[in-house]
């Protein structure tokens, strides 16, 4: 395991080296308590220390509005759109979301727009050493430590920022800055020290494993929990909007001003909205709420279960944040969790 | 920004070109579709395309005509939508983009050798169009043949011209219903599943697939059902709302089942324990 040491002092040299080769985007203070990731060209405007940004670093992968099809009268072509760039600062809860999308937008048939944004995105993580808020349940989805998925993952401390370097990218970064020096065994000893105060933070949130929660599904499709959120729900769709492994979207056609040529767009939808699973003779396969609010629920802990074999929930706490109704993730699992009891619990 | 032209992308479009258009109704047109060069579509009975009017946008529809046709496919369209309606504009020699074919079509191998019923209502006849082709086109290949329609008026009934050549047909065993009908008609009228046959169907070797509108499923299955008919033989095809047609942006997802990809085409063994399917 390869580790090297970036003294505080030259982080903003590091910033500002690694924007000389490419975009760099890492997460800024936009106030209130709110972060969002964009880009940045020194050290000084990123923010170390921040709770999940409003929108996950999913916007890079999968823009909220992205060109995938230019047409002429005589030509149609499939296109990508994409920007090479490095992301700084993202959280583990964040690089659990990017893992998920991987699987979903690599499986066939591929998504070659993702894949190819993909190729051009250097990670580098950066770990929390405690709670961001009481809304977060990475421990429970267990995503507060890192599981790969980086370049680069960095753990700060008071006078340095320790980098594992996990690929050759990786490595490439840290040789080409010159900053970085070599880790040696009380770097890695601080670090096992910091790993082991951290797993005493963390605890489950709630009181279930992780593994029972797939098992907890499957048997509360007809609950009353979904009946209430029914009522409960205004079908705004920031929960969808905010999510790190929400992937639905819808496919417009915008033409040009000589109305021949144009562009065919795809961006972010929401599984919440009325209108999602209508088609054009009327019928409508989702018409509640409380049915759509299930749905989303099922495409966390769930459908991605039998299909990834993983939870498409990283805890990250986002649409907890960010529901107008003030419907908290972990309210409406402990809700299940008393209503269904589990038989061996 | 850097914009990069894919080689290999599932939403690259071919133009396809109008060869002839057939009003079938006041709401429906049969779209007769040649691809550059006459190329093969290469589909199953009962997939689909992604029917484009570039600037107006892309609409799901199945492909009615049978494989063995092979340098045109049929599209019957409903002005119904959008996308529909700028179809219906379309002219003789004007050109569609298309994309696909996308999903399961009907198993068509499993049906070989075995007794088939083939129920359609409203709409229904149109996917089952291209299965039946098939069948006729392939008709020694297939035990007794049964087609059902259904419909809410006899006015309402799509093909007409084609349906009286199966009624014709002596290895084909024909029926039709409507909800409603003028005292002229003389056809059956009443509920689909008047018309499944009893004593001569023999459950063990017999398919049978249905199609029509979402009311319909519940009553036609329970009737097979009674029939013994194994859930496996059952076979439906449902319509969702299918956007990218690759199994990803969640538009026609039933559960854990995405319509586009696993679908449309069902056995019922495979969702009967699916609340969101029927």
């Amino acid at each position: 395991m390869a580790y090297a040491v970036l003294q505080k002092g030259r982080f903003d040299d590091f910033i500002v080296a690694l924007a000389a080769q490419r975009k760099v985007m890492a997460p800024v203070s936009k106030g209130y308590g709110h972060f969002e990731f964009e880009e940045v060209r020194s050290a000084t405007e990123i923010a170390l220390r921040y709770i999940p940004t409003i929108l996950p670093p999913k916007k890079y992968f999968m823009p909220q509005r992205e060109t995938i099809l230019q047409y002429t009268s005589d030509s149609i072509e499939a296109v990508v759109d994409f920007d090479p760039m490095a992301i700084f600062g993202v959280h583990t809860c964040d690089l659990a979301g990017i893992q998920c999308l991987n699987m979903v937008f690599s499986e066939r048939p591929k998504d070659y727009n993702y894949l190819v944004r993909k190729n051009n995105i250097i990670i580098i993580g950066l770990e929390c050493g405690d709670y961001c808020d009481q809304y977060a349940s990475c421990a429970m989805m267990n995503s507060e430590m890192p599981n790969g998925g980086y370049d680069l993952f960095v753990t700060e401390f008071d006078e340095y920022l320790l980098f594992h370097v996990s690929t050759q990218t990786g490595e490439d970064i840290v040789k080409s800055t010159g900053l970085f020096e070599t880790a040696d065994a009380s770097h890695k000893s601080r670090l096992a020290e910091y790993r082991k105060k951290k797993k005493s933070i963390f605890k489950k949130e709630l009181p279930i494993d992780s593994k029972d929660i797939a098992l907890l599904f499957d048997k509360c499709f007809e609950s009353k929990v979904w009946d209430e959120l029914n009522d409960r729900c205004l079908a705004c769709g920031n929960c969808n909007n905010v999510c790190p492994t929400c992937y639905c979207f819808d496919v417009i056609d915008e033409p040009a001003l000589d109305l021949t040529s144009g562009v065919r767009y795809r961006r972010w939808d929401s599984c919440q909205l009325e209108t999602f699973a209508r088609v054009a003779g009327g019928a409508n396969f989702r018409e509640n709420r409380g049915a759509r609010q299930r749905h989303r629920y099922y495409r966390k802990f769930s459908y991605p279960v039998k299909k990834f074999f993983r939870y498409f929930c990283t805890g990250c706490g986002r649409c907890s944040r960010a529901c107008m109704a003030n419907i908290r993730l972990k309210d409406v699992l402990m809700d299940l969790i008393k209503a269904h009891p589990l038989d061996n619990a | 920004m850097n914009r990069q032209i894919l080689k290999s992308s599932h939403f690259a479009v071919e133009r396809g070109t109008i060869v002839r258009i057939k009003t079938l109704s006041p709401h429906e047109k049969l779209f007769e579709i040649a691809l550059p060069g006459n190329a093969r579509l290469n589909h199953d009975p009962g997939q689909f395309v992604g029917v484009s009017v570039f600037g107006v946008g892309e609409a799901p529809i199945s492909v009615c005509s049978s494989p063995t046709k092979r340098d045109t496919f049929d599209l019957c369209i409903r002005d119904v939508g959008r996308v529909t309606h700028a179809i219906h504009a379309l002219k003789e020699g004007g050109s569609l983009g298309i994309r696909g074919p996308f999903g399961r079509g009907f198993p068509v191998r499993l049906l070989e050798g075995n007794d088939l019923v083939l129920i359609a209502g409203g709409l229904g006849i149109v996917p089952l169009r291209s299965l039946v082709q098939y069948v006729i086109n392939n008709r020694r290949d297939f035990g007794k043949v049964s087609i059902l329609l259904g419909c809410r008026t006899p006015d309402e009934m799509l093909f007409g011209d084609e349906i009286e050549q199966w009624n014709k047909r002596i290895d084909v065993h024909f029926a039709c219903t409507v909800d409603r009908a003028a005292p002229e008609w003389h056809g059956h009228v009443g509920v689909i599943t008047t018309l499944i046959p009893g004593e001569m169907l023999v459950p063990e070797r017999t398919f049978a697939v249905i199609v029509g509108p979402p009311v319909m499923y519940k009553y036609v299955i329970g009737e097979l059902l009674k029939k013994q008919i194994p859930d496996r033989q059952i076979i439906v095809s449902l319509e969702r709302h299918m956007k990218c047609g690759l199994g990803r942006c969640g538009h026609c997802q039933i559960e854990n089942l995405y319509c586009c990809q696993d679908g449309p085409v069902f056995h019922y063994d495979e969702i009967k324990h699916i609340k969101e399917a029927i």
